[in-house]
């Protein structure tokens, strides 16, 4: 099986350690995992503005890096759901098409195609309020949202579970959004903000002594707002615990 | 590591919390409420106002938020309340196994009815004046106002007592009926306090529901004439009353919206807690009906899907208190079906907006809008607040609203609750881009969008950028920033700055690795 590696641009500049993590994670299963190296970005940025034309020659480039691959892996829902979902300022030739629909996050990815039973090299003793980002949730369905009548699941608690040690808390609004939302973060500061005090009160609340996520950015958001407000509070990427991150 | 969240500092997070839909006296609110958890602060808190209306300025959502969260008693009770009613919402949505079929129905009769809606506006109309009721047509707000106006100089009416409506906010009517010397008369309580403070419905469902009692108070106080001090609900809602009774006994004429219309029967429906769209449509001799086209329905028993639904995602009750059927006037009365597109029929050629129409008002997409939860329906400065008004606000007006659609965080969870399965957040992410491709965001935002992309789209170029931590750090956020560097760090701390990043890693990790062309030619 040959995996393309997609770093995204917020975890390549500040959260190195999750790229790590994730290459290291993938390469446990034997995998031909190759890392693009003329990769940018997804063009999410732009889109989210409603800028699509911008974004085109950057979606164009996303395409050549990743051509010819069984499956591109990111650790990052956000990302995954914009490439499946939103990558629609160039032409849809098949060659597109088959790059978009073979993106995947990486729990996803783990749980569906590689359906991971076990992660003996994984050991996590804390308590953990994992964090769904809004894309994940909703846009590609990492789990049942709680708006939805239907049976429950959630492919990360799904992983998480298998990870010695590891507590899992309850948040009183498990499915609010954090606040983050890409540009939104920067263009409603006021609200984003408000909303990041309240999630990180949330997990304070639930006990937490870490936030597990797959997305790095509204971990970064939400780590700005536990450290503006002075509460001590962890954030660590779903793909470190299981790769055995200690802490 | 403290082992205990106690050992939090701010203060913020030490306020207890109290998630679970019990009122403040203990028992366990059922209807058309919302709890919260009051701050207990010495100073009063002036009510927050909602975004200045300039024209076709546009509406500048973003420091009416700000405004609004500087309140932290109003946001924090704003908040709570309106998520109380979302946590009824879900548990009387565990309570129906068949839920999702029902909102599938709910979509698709009204995709069918909108499809073919000239038919069933024909069909409505000719029974309704069969039924004997008279059936007008508004193109526009203007035209439902004149009509309106028409019917009541007609019958030399003094006073109109009306229920709640969005769609005469939509119409202006109470402005428009200031100049004739009519006097209008909200019935429903929210809507009378906000009528009596001079102040838009900040939510569809729960207008003045961004006010504490306190403000209410103040309100009844200023125009009843009641005690300041006392905010306790029955002693308000009692002054309320015996203000309001006298004009609703001796009122002229009664104004009622519509939320359903039937066409097999030319009858309506109109869903309220209070009873009071039937004070106004049978109080007086003379009822007048406002609805907008797209109301209809096919038959009576679609009512059964659609009533269901209504206010369990409303307010998280299983039903209105009141479901009233109205049909044919009463002996020796007169009723009048003013029936208006005010737009309407332009949305409906829009292709990727027109299942906007679907909306039965419920206020769903607000209540569980964690942006709407925070800023207050008056923030957006439009008759439609929240989500979807994110989406409706922009085919009124592109300029005035073209700040609208981004006041989301496009997590999606308007689109899940939406009892007709509107694909919300979808239709804000494509007005963004409609709006972008018109010319309606600001000339900046666009530019460092232009700046980005072509960036993004060469790799030597964008490494450079953001080669040393120090130059990421100015790069990344900025080109989503575009002039406003300081709008992150105002609330929340910088990310720490790795040394290397994860590409410069993997270079040095792995020599042998193809190093790409740099210019992504691949
Ligand atoms: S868009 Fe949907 S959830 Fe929002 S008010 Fe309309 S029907 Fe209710």
């Amino acid at each position: 099986m040959r995996v393309a590696l997609f770093v995204p641009c917020y975890v390549d500049a500040f959260e190195p350690q999750v790229g790590i993590a994730t290459l290291e994670l993938l390469r446990r299963f034997d995998l031909d995992v190759t890392y693009p190296f003329d990769q940018t970005c997804c063009g999410q940025p732009m889109t989210n503005t409603g800028c699509h034309k911008e974004a085109a020659a950057t979606e164009a480039l996303f395409v050549r890096n990743f051509s010819g691959f069984d499956h591109i892996v990111v650790p990052s829902g956000s990302c995954a759901h914009q490439v499946r979902e939103h990558m629609t300022a160039i032409p849809q030739t098949p060659a597109v098409k088959a790059v978009r629909e073979r993106t995947l996050e990486l729990v996803e990815f783990l749980h569906d195609v590689l359906k991971v039973d076990a992660f003996p090299w994984a050991e996590f003793p804390y308590k953990v309020s994992y964090h769904n980002n809004c894309n994940a949730l909703r846009g590609i369905g990492h789990a049942a949202p709680s708006e939805l009548h239907g049976p429950f699941f959630s492919k990360p608690l799904d992983l998480l579970k298998k990870v010695k040690g590891l507590e899992l808390v309850q948040l009183a609004r498990p499915d609010e959004c954090c606040g983050f939302g890409g540009t939104y973060c920067v263009a409603e500061p006021a609200v984003s903000v408000k909303m990041g005090y309240d999630k990180v009160a949330d997990h304070a609340r639930a006990g937490a002594e870490y936030v597990v996520s797959a997305d790095s950015s509204c971990m970064m958001h939400q780590q700005g707002c536990a450290r503006r407000l002075g509460v001590d509070l962890r954030f660590i990427h779903i793909a470190q615990v299981l790769n055995g991150a200690t802490a | 590591m403290t082992d205990e969240p106690g050992g939090l500092i701010h203060p913020e997070l030490r306020s207890e919390r109290n998630e679970s839909p019990v009122g403040p006296a203990g028992q366990r609110l059922q209807h058309a409420e919302g709890t919260s958890q009051p701050l207990r602060s010495k100073i009063r808190e002036r009510q927050p106002r909602g975004a200045e209306v300039n024209g076709r300025r546009p509406i500048d959502h973003e420091a009416a938020a700000a405004r609004f969260i500087a309140a932290p008693e109003h946001e924090k009770m704003h908040d709570e309340r309106l998520w109380d009613l979302r946590s009824k919402r879900d548990a009387q949505m565990h309570a129906i196994p068949e839920w999702e079929e029902l909102r599938e129905l709910a979509s698709q009769i009204k995709q069918h009815t909108l499809a073919h809606l000239d038919e069933y506006l024909e069909q409505f109309e000719a029974a309704a004046k069969a039924n004997g009721v008279h059936v007008h047509w508004a193109t526009d707000g203007a035209a439902h106002n004149r009509i309106v106006h028409g019917i009541l100089r007609d019958h030399g009416a003094k006073r109109l007592i009306k229920s709640k409506s969005m769609l005469t906010e939509e119409c202006g009517l109470r402005d428009y009926m200031a100049a004739t010397g009519i006097e209008v008369v909200e019935t429903d309580l929210g809507e009378r306090i906000q009528q009596l403070d001079d102040e838009p419905p900040s939510h569809v469902v729960v207008p003045a529901v961004h006010k504490l009692r306190r403000d209410v108070a103040e309100v009844f106080s200023r125009t009843l004439g009641s005690d300041p001090d006392t905010d306790e609900v029955p002693y308000l809602a009692e002054r309320q009353r015996e203000a309001t009774r006298p004009l609703i006994l001796s009122a002229d004429a009664g104004m009622t919206g519509g939320n359903f219309a039937v066409a097999e029967t030319g009858s309506f429906v109109v869903c309220t807690n209070e009873g009071n769209a039937d004070l106004s449509a049978n109080v007086p001799a003379l009822h007048i009906a406002s609805i907008g086209i797209e109301k209809l329905i096919p038959r009576v028993e679609h009512l059964g899907v659609f009533i269901r639904l209504l206010s369990r995602s409303a307010l998280g009750s299983p039903i209105t208190q009141y479901t009233s059927h109205f049909r044919r006037p009463r002996e020796g009365g007169e009723m009048h079906v003013v029936l208006v597109d005010n737009g309407r029929s332009a949305r409906l050629g829009m292709a990727e907006f027109w299942t906007s129409l679907k909306c039965i008002r419920c206020g769903a997409c607000m209540n569980t809008c964690p942006v709407f939860r925070r800023s207050g329906g008056l923030s957006y400065g439009a008759t439609y607040a929240g989500p979807i008004g994110l989406i409706l606000d922009p085919t009124f007006d592109k300029r005035k609203y073209s700040t609208l659609p981004f006041a989301s965080t496009l997590n999606g969870s308007c689109s899940n609750v939406c009892p007709v399965k509107i694909n919300i957040h979808e239709q804000i992410f494509a007005w963004r881009r409609v709006l972008a491709e018109e010319h309606e965001i600001p000339l900046v935002k666009r530019q460092m969008m232009q700046a980005a992309g072509a960036v993004l789209s060469r790799p030597a170029l964008y490494r450079a950028a953001i080669s040393t931590a120090d130059s990421a750090l100015r790069f990344l956020p900025r080109f989503a920033v575009y002039n406003r560097w300081n709008a992150w760090g105002a609330g929340r701390e910088m990310p720490p700055a790795p040394k290397e990043t994860f590409h410069t890693w993997y270079a040095r990790t792995h020599p042998a690795a193809d190093k790409g062309s740099g210019d992504g030619s691949a």
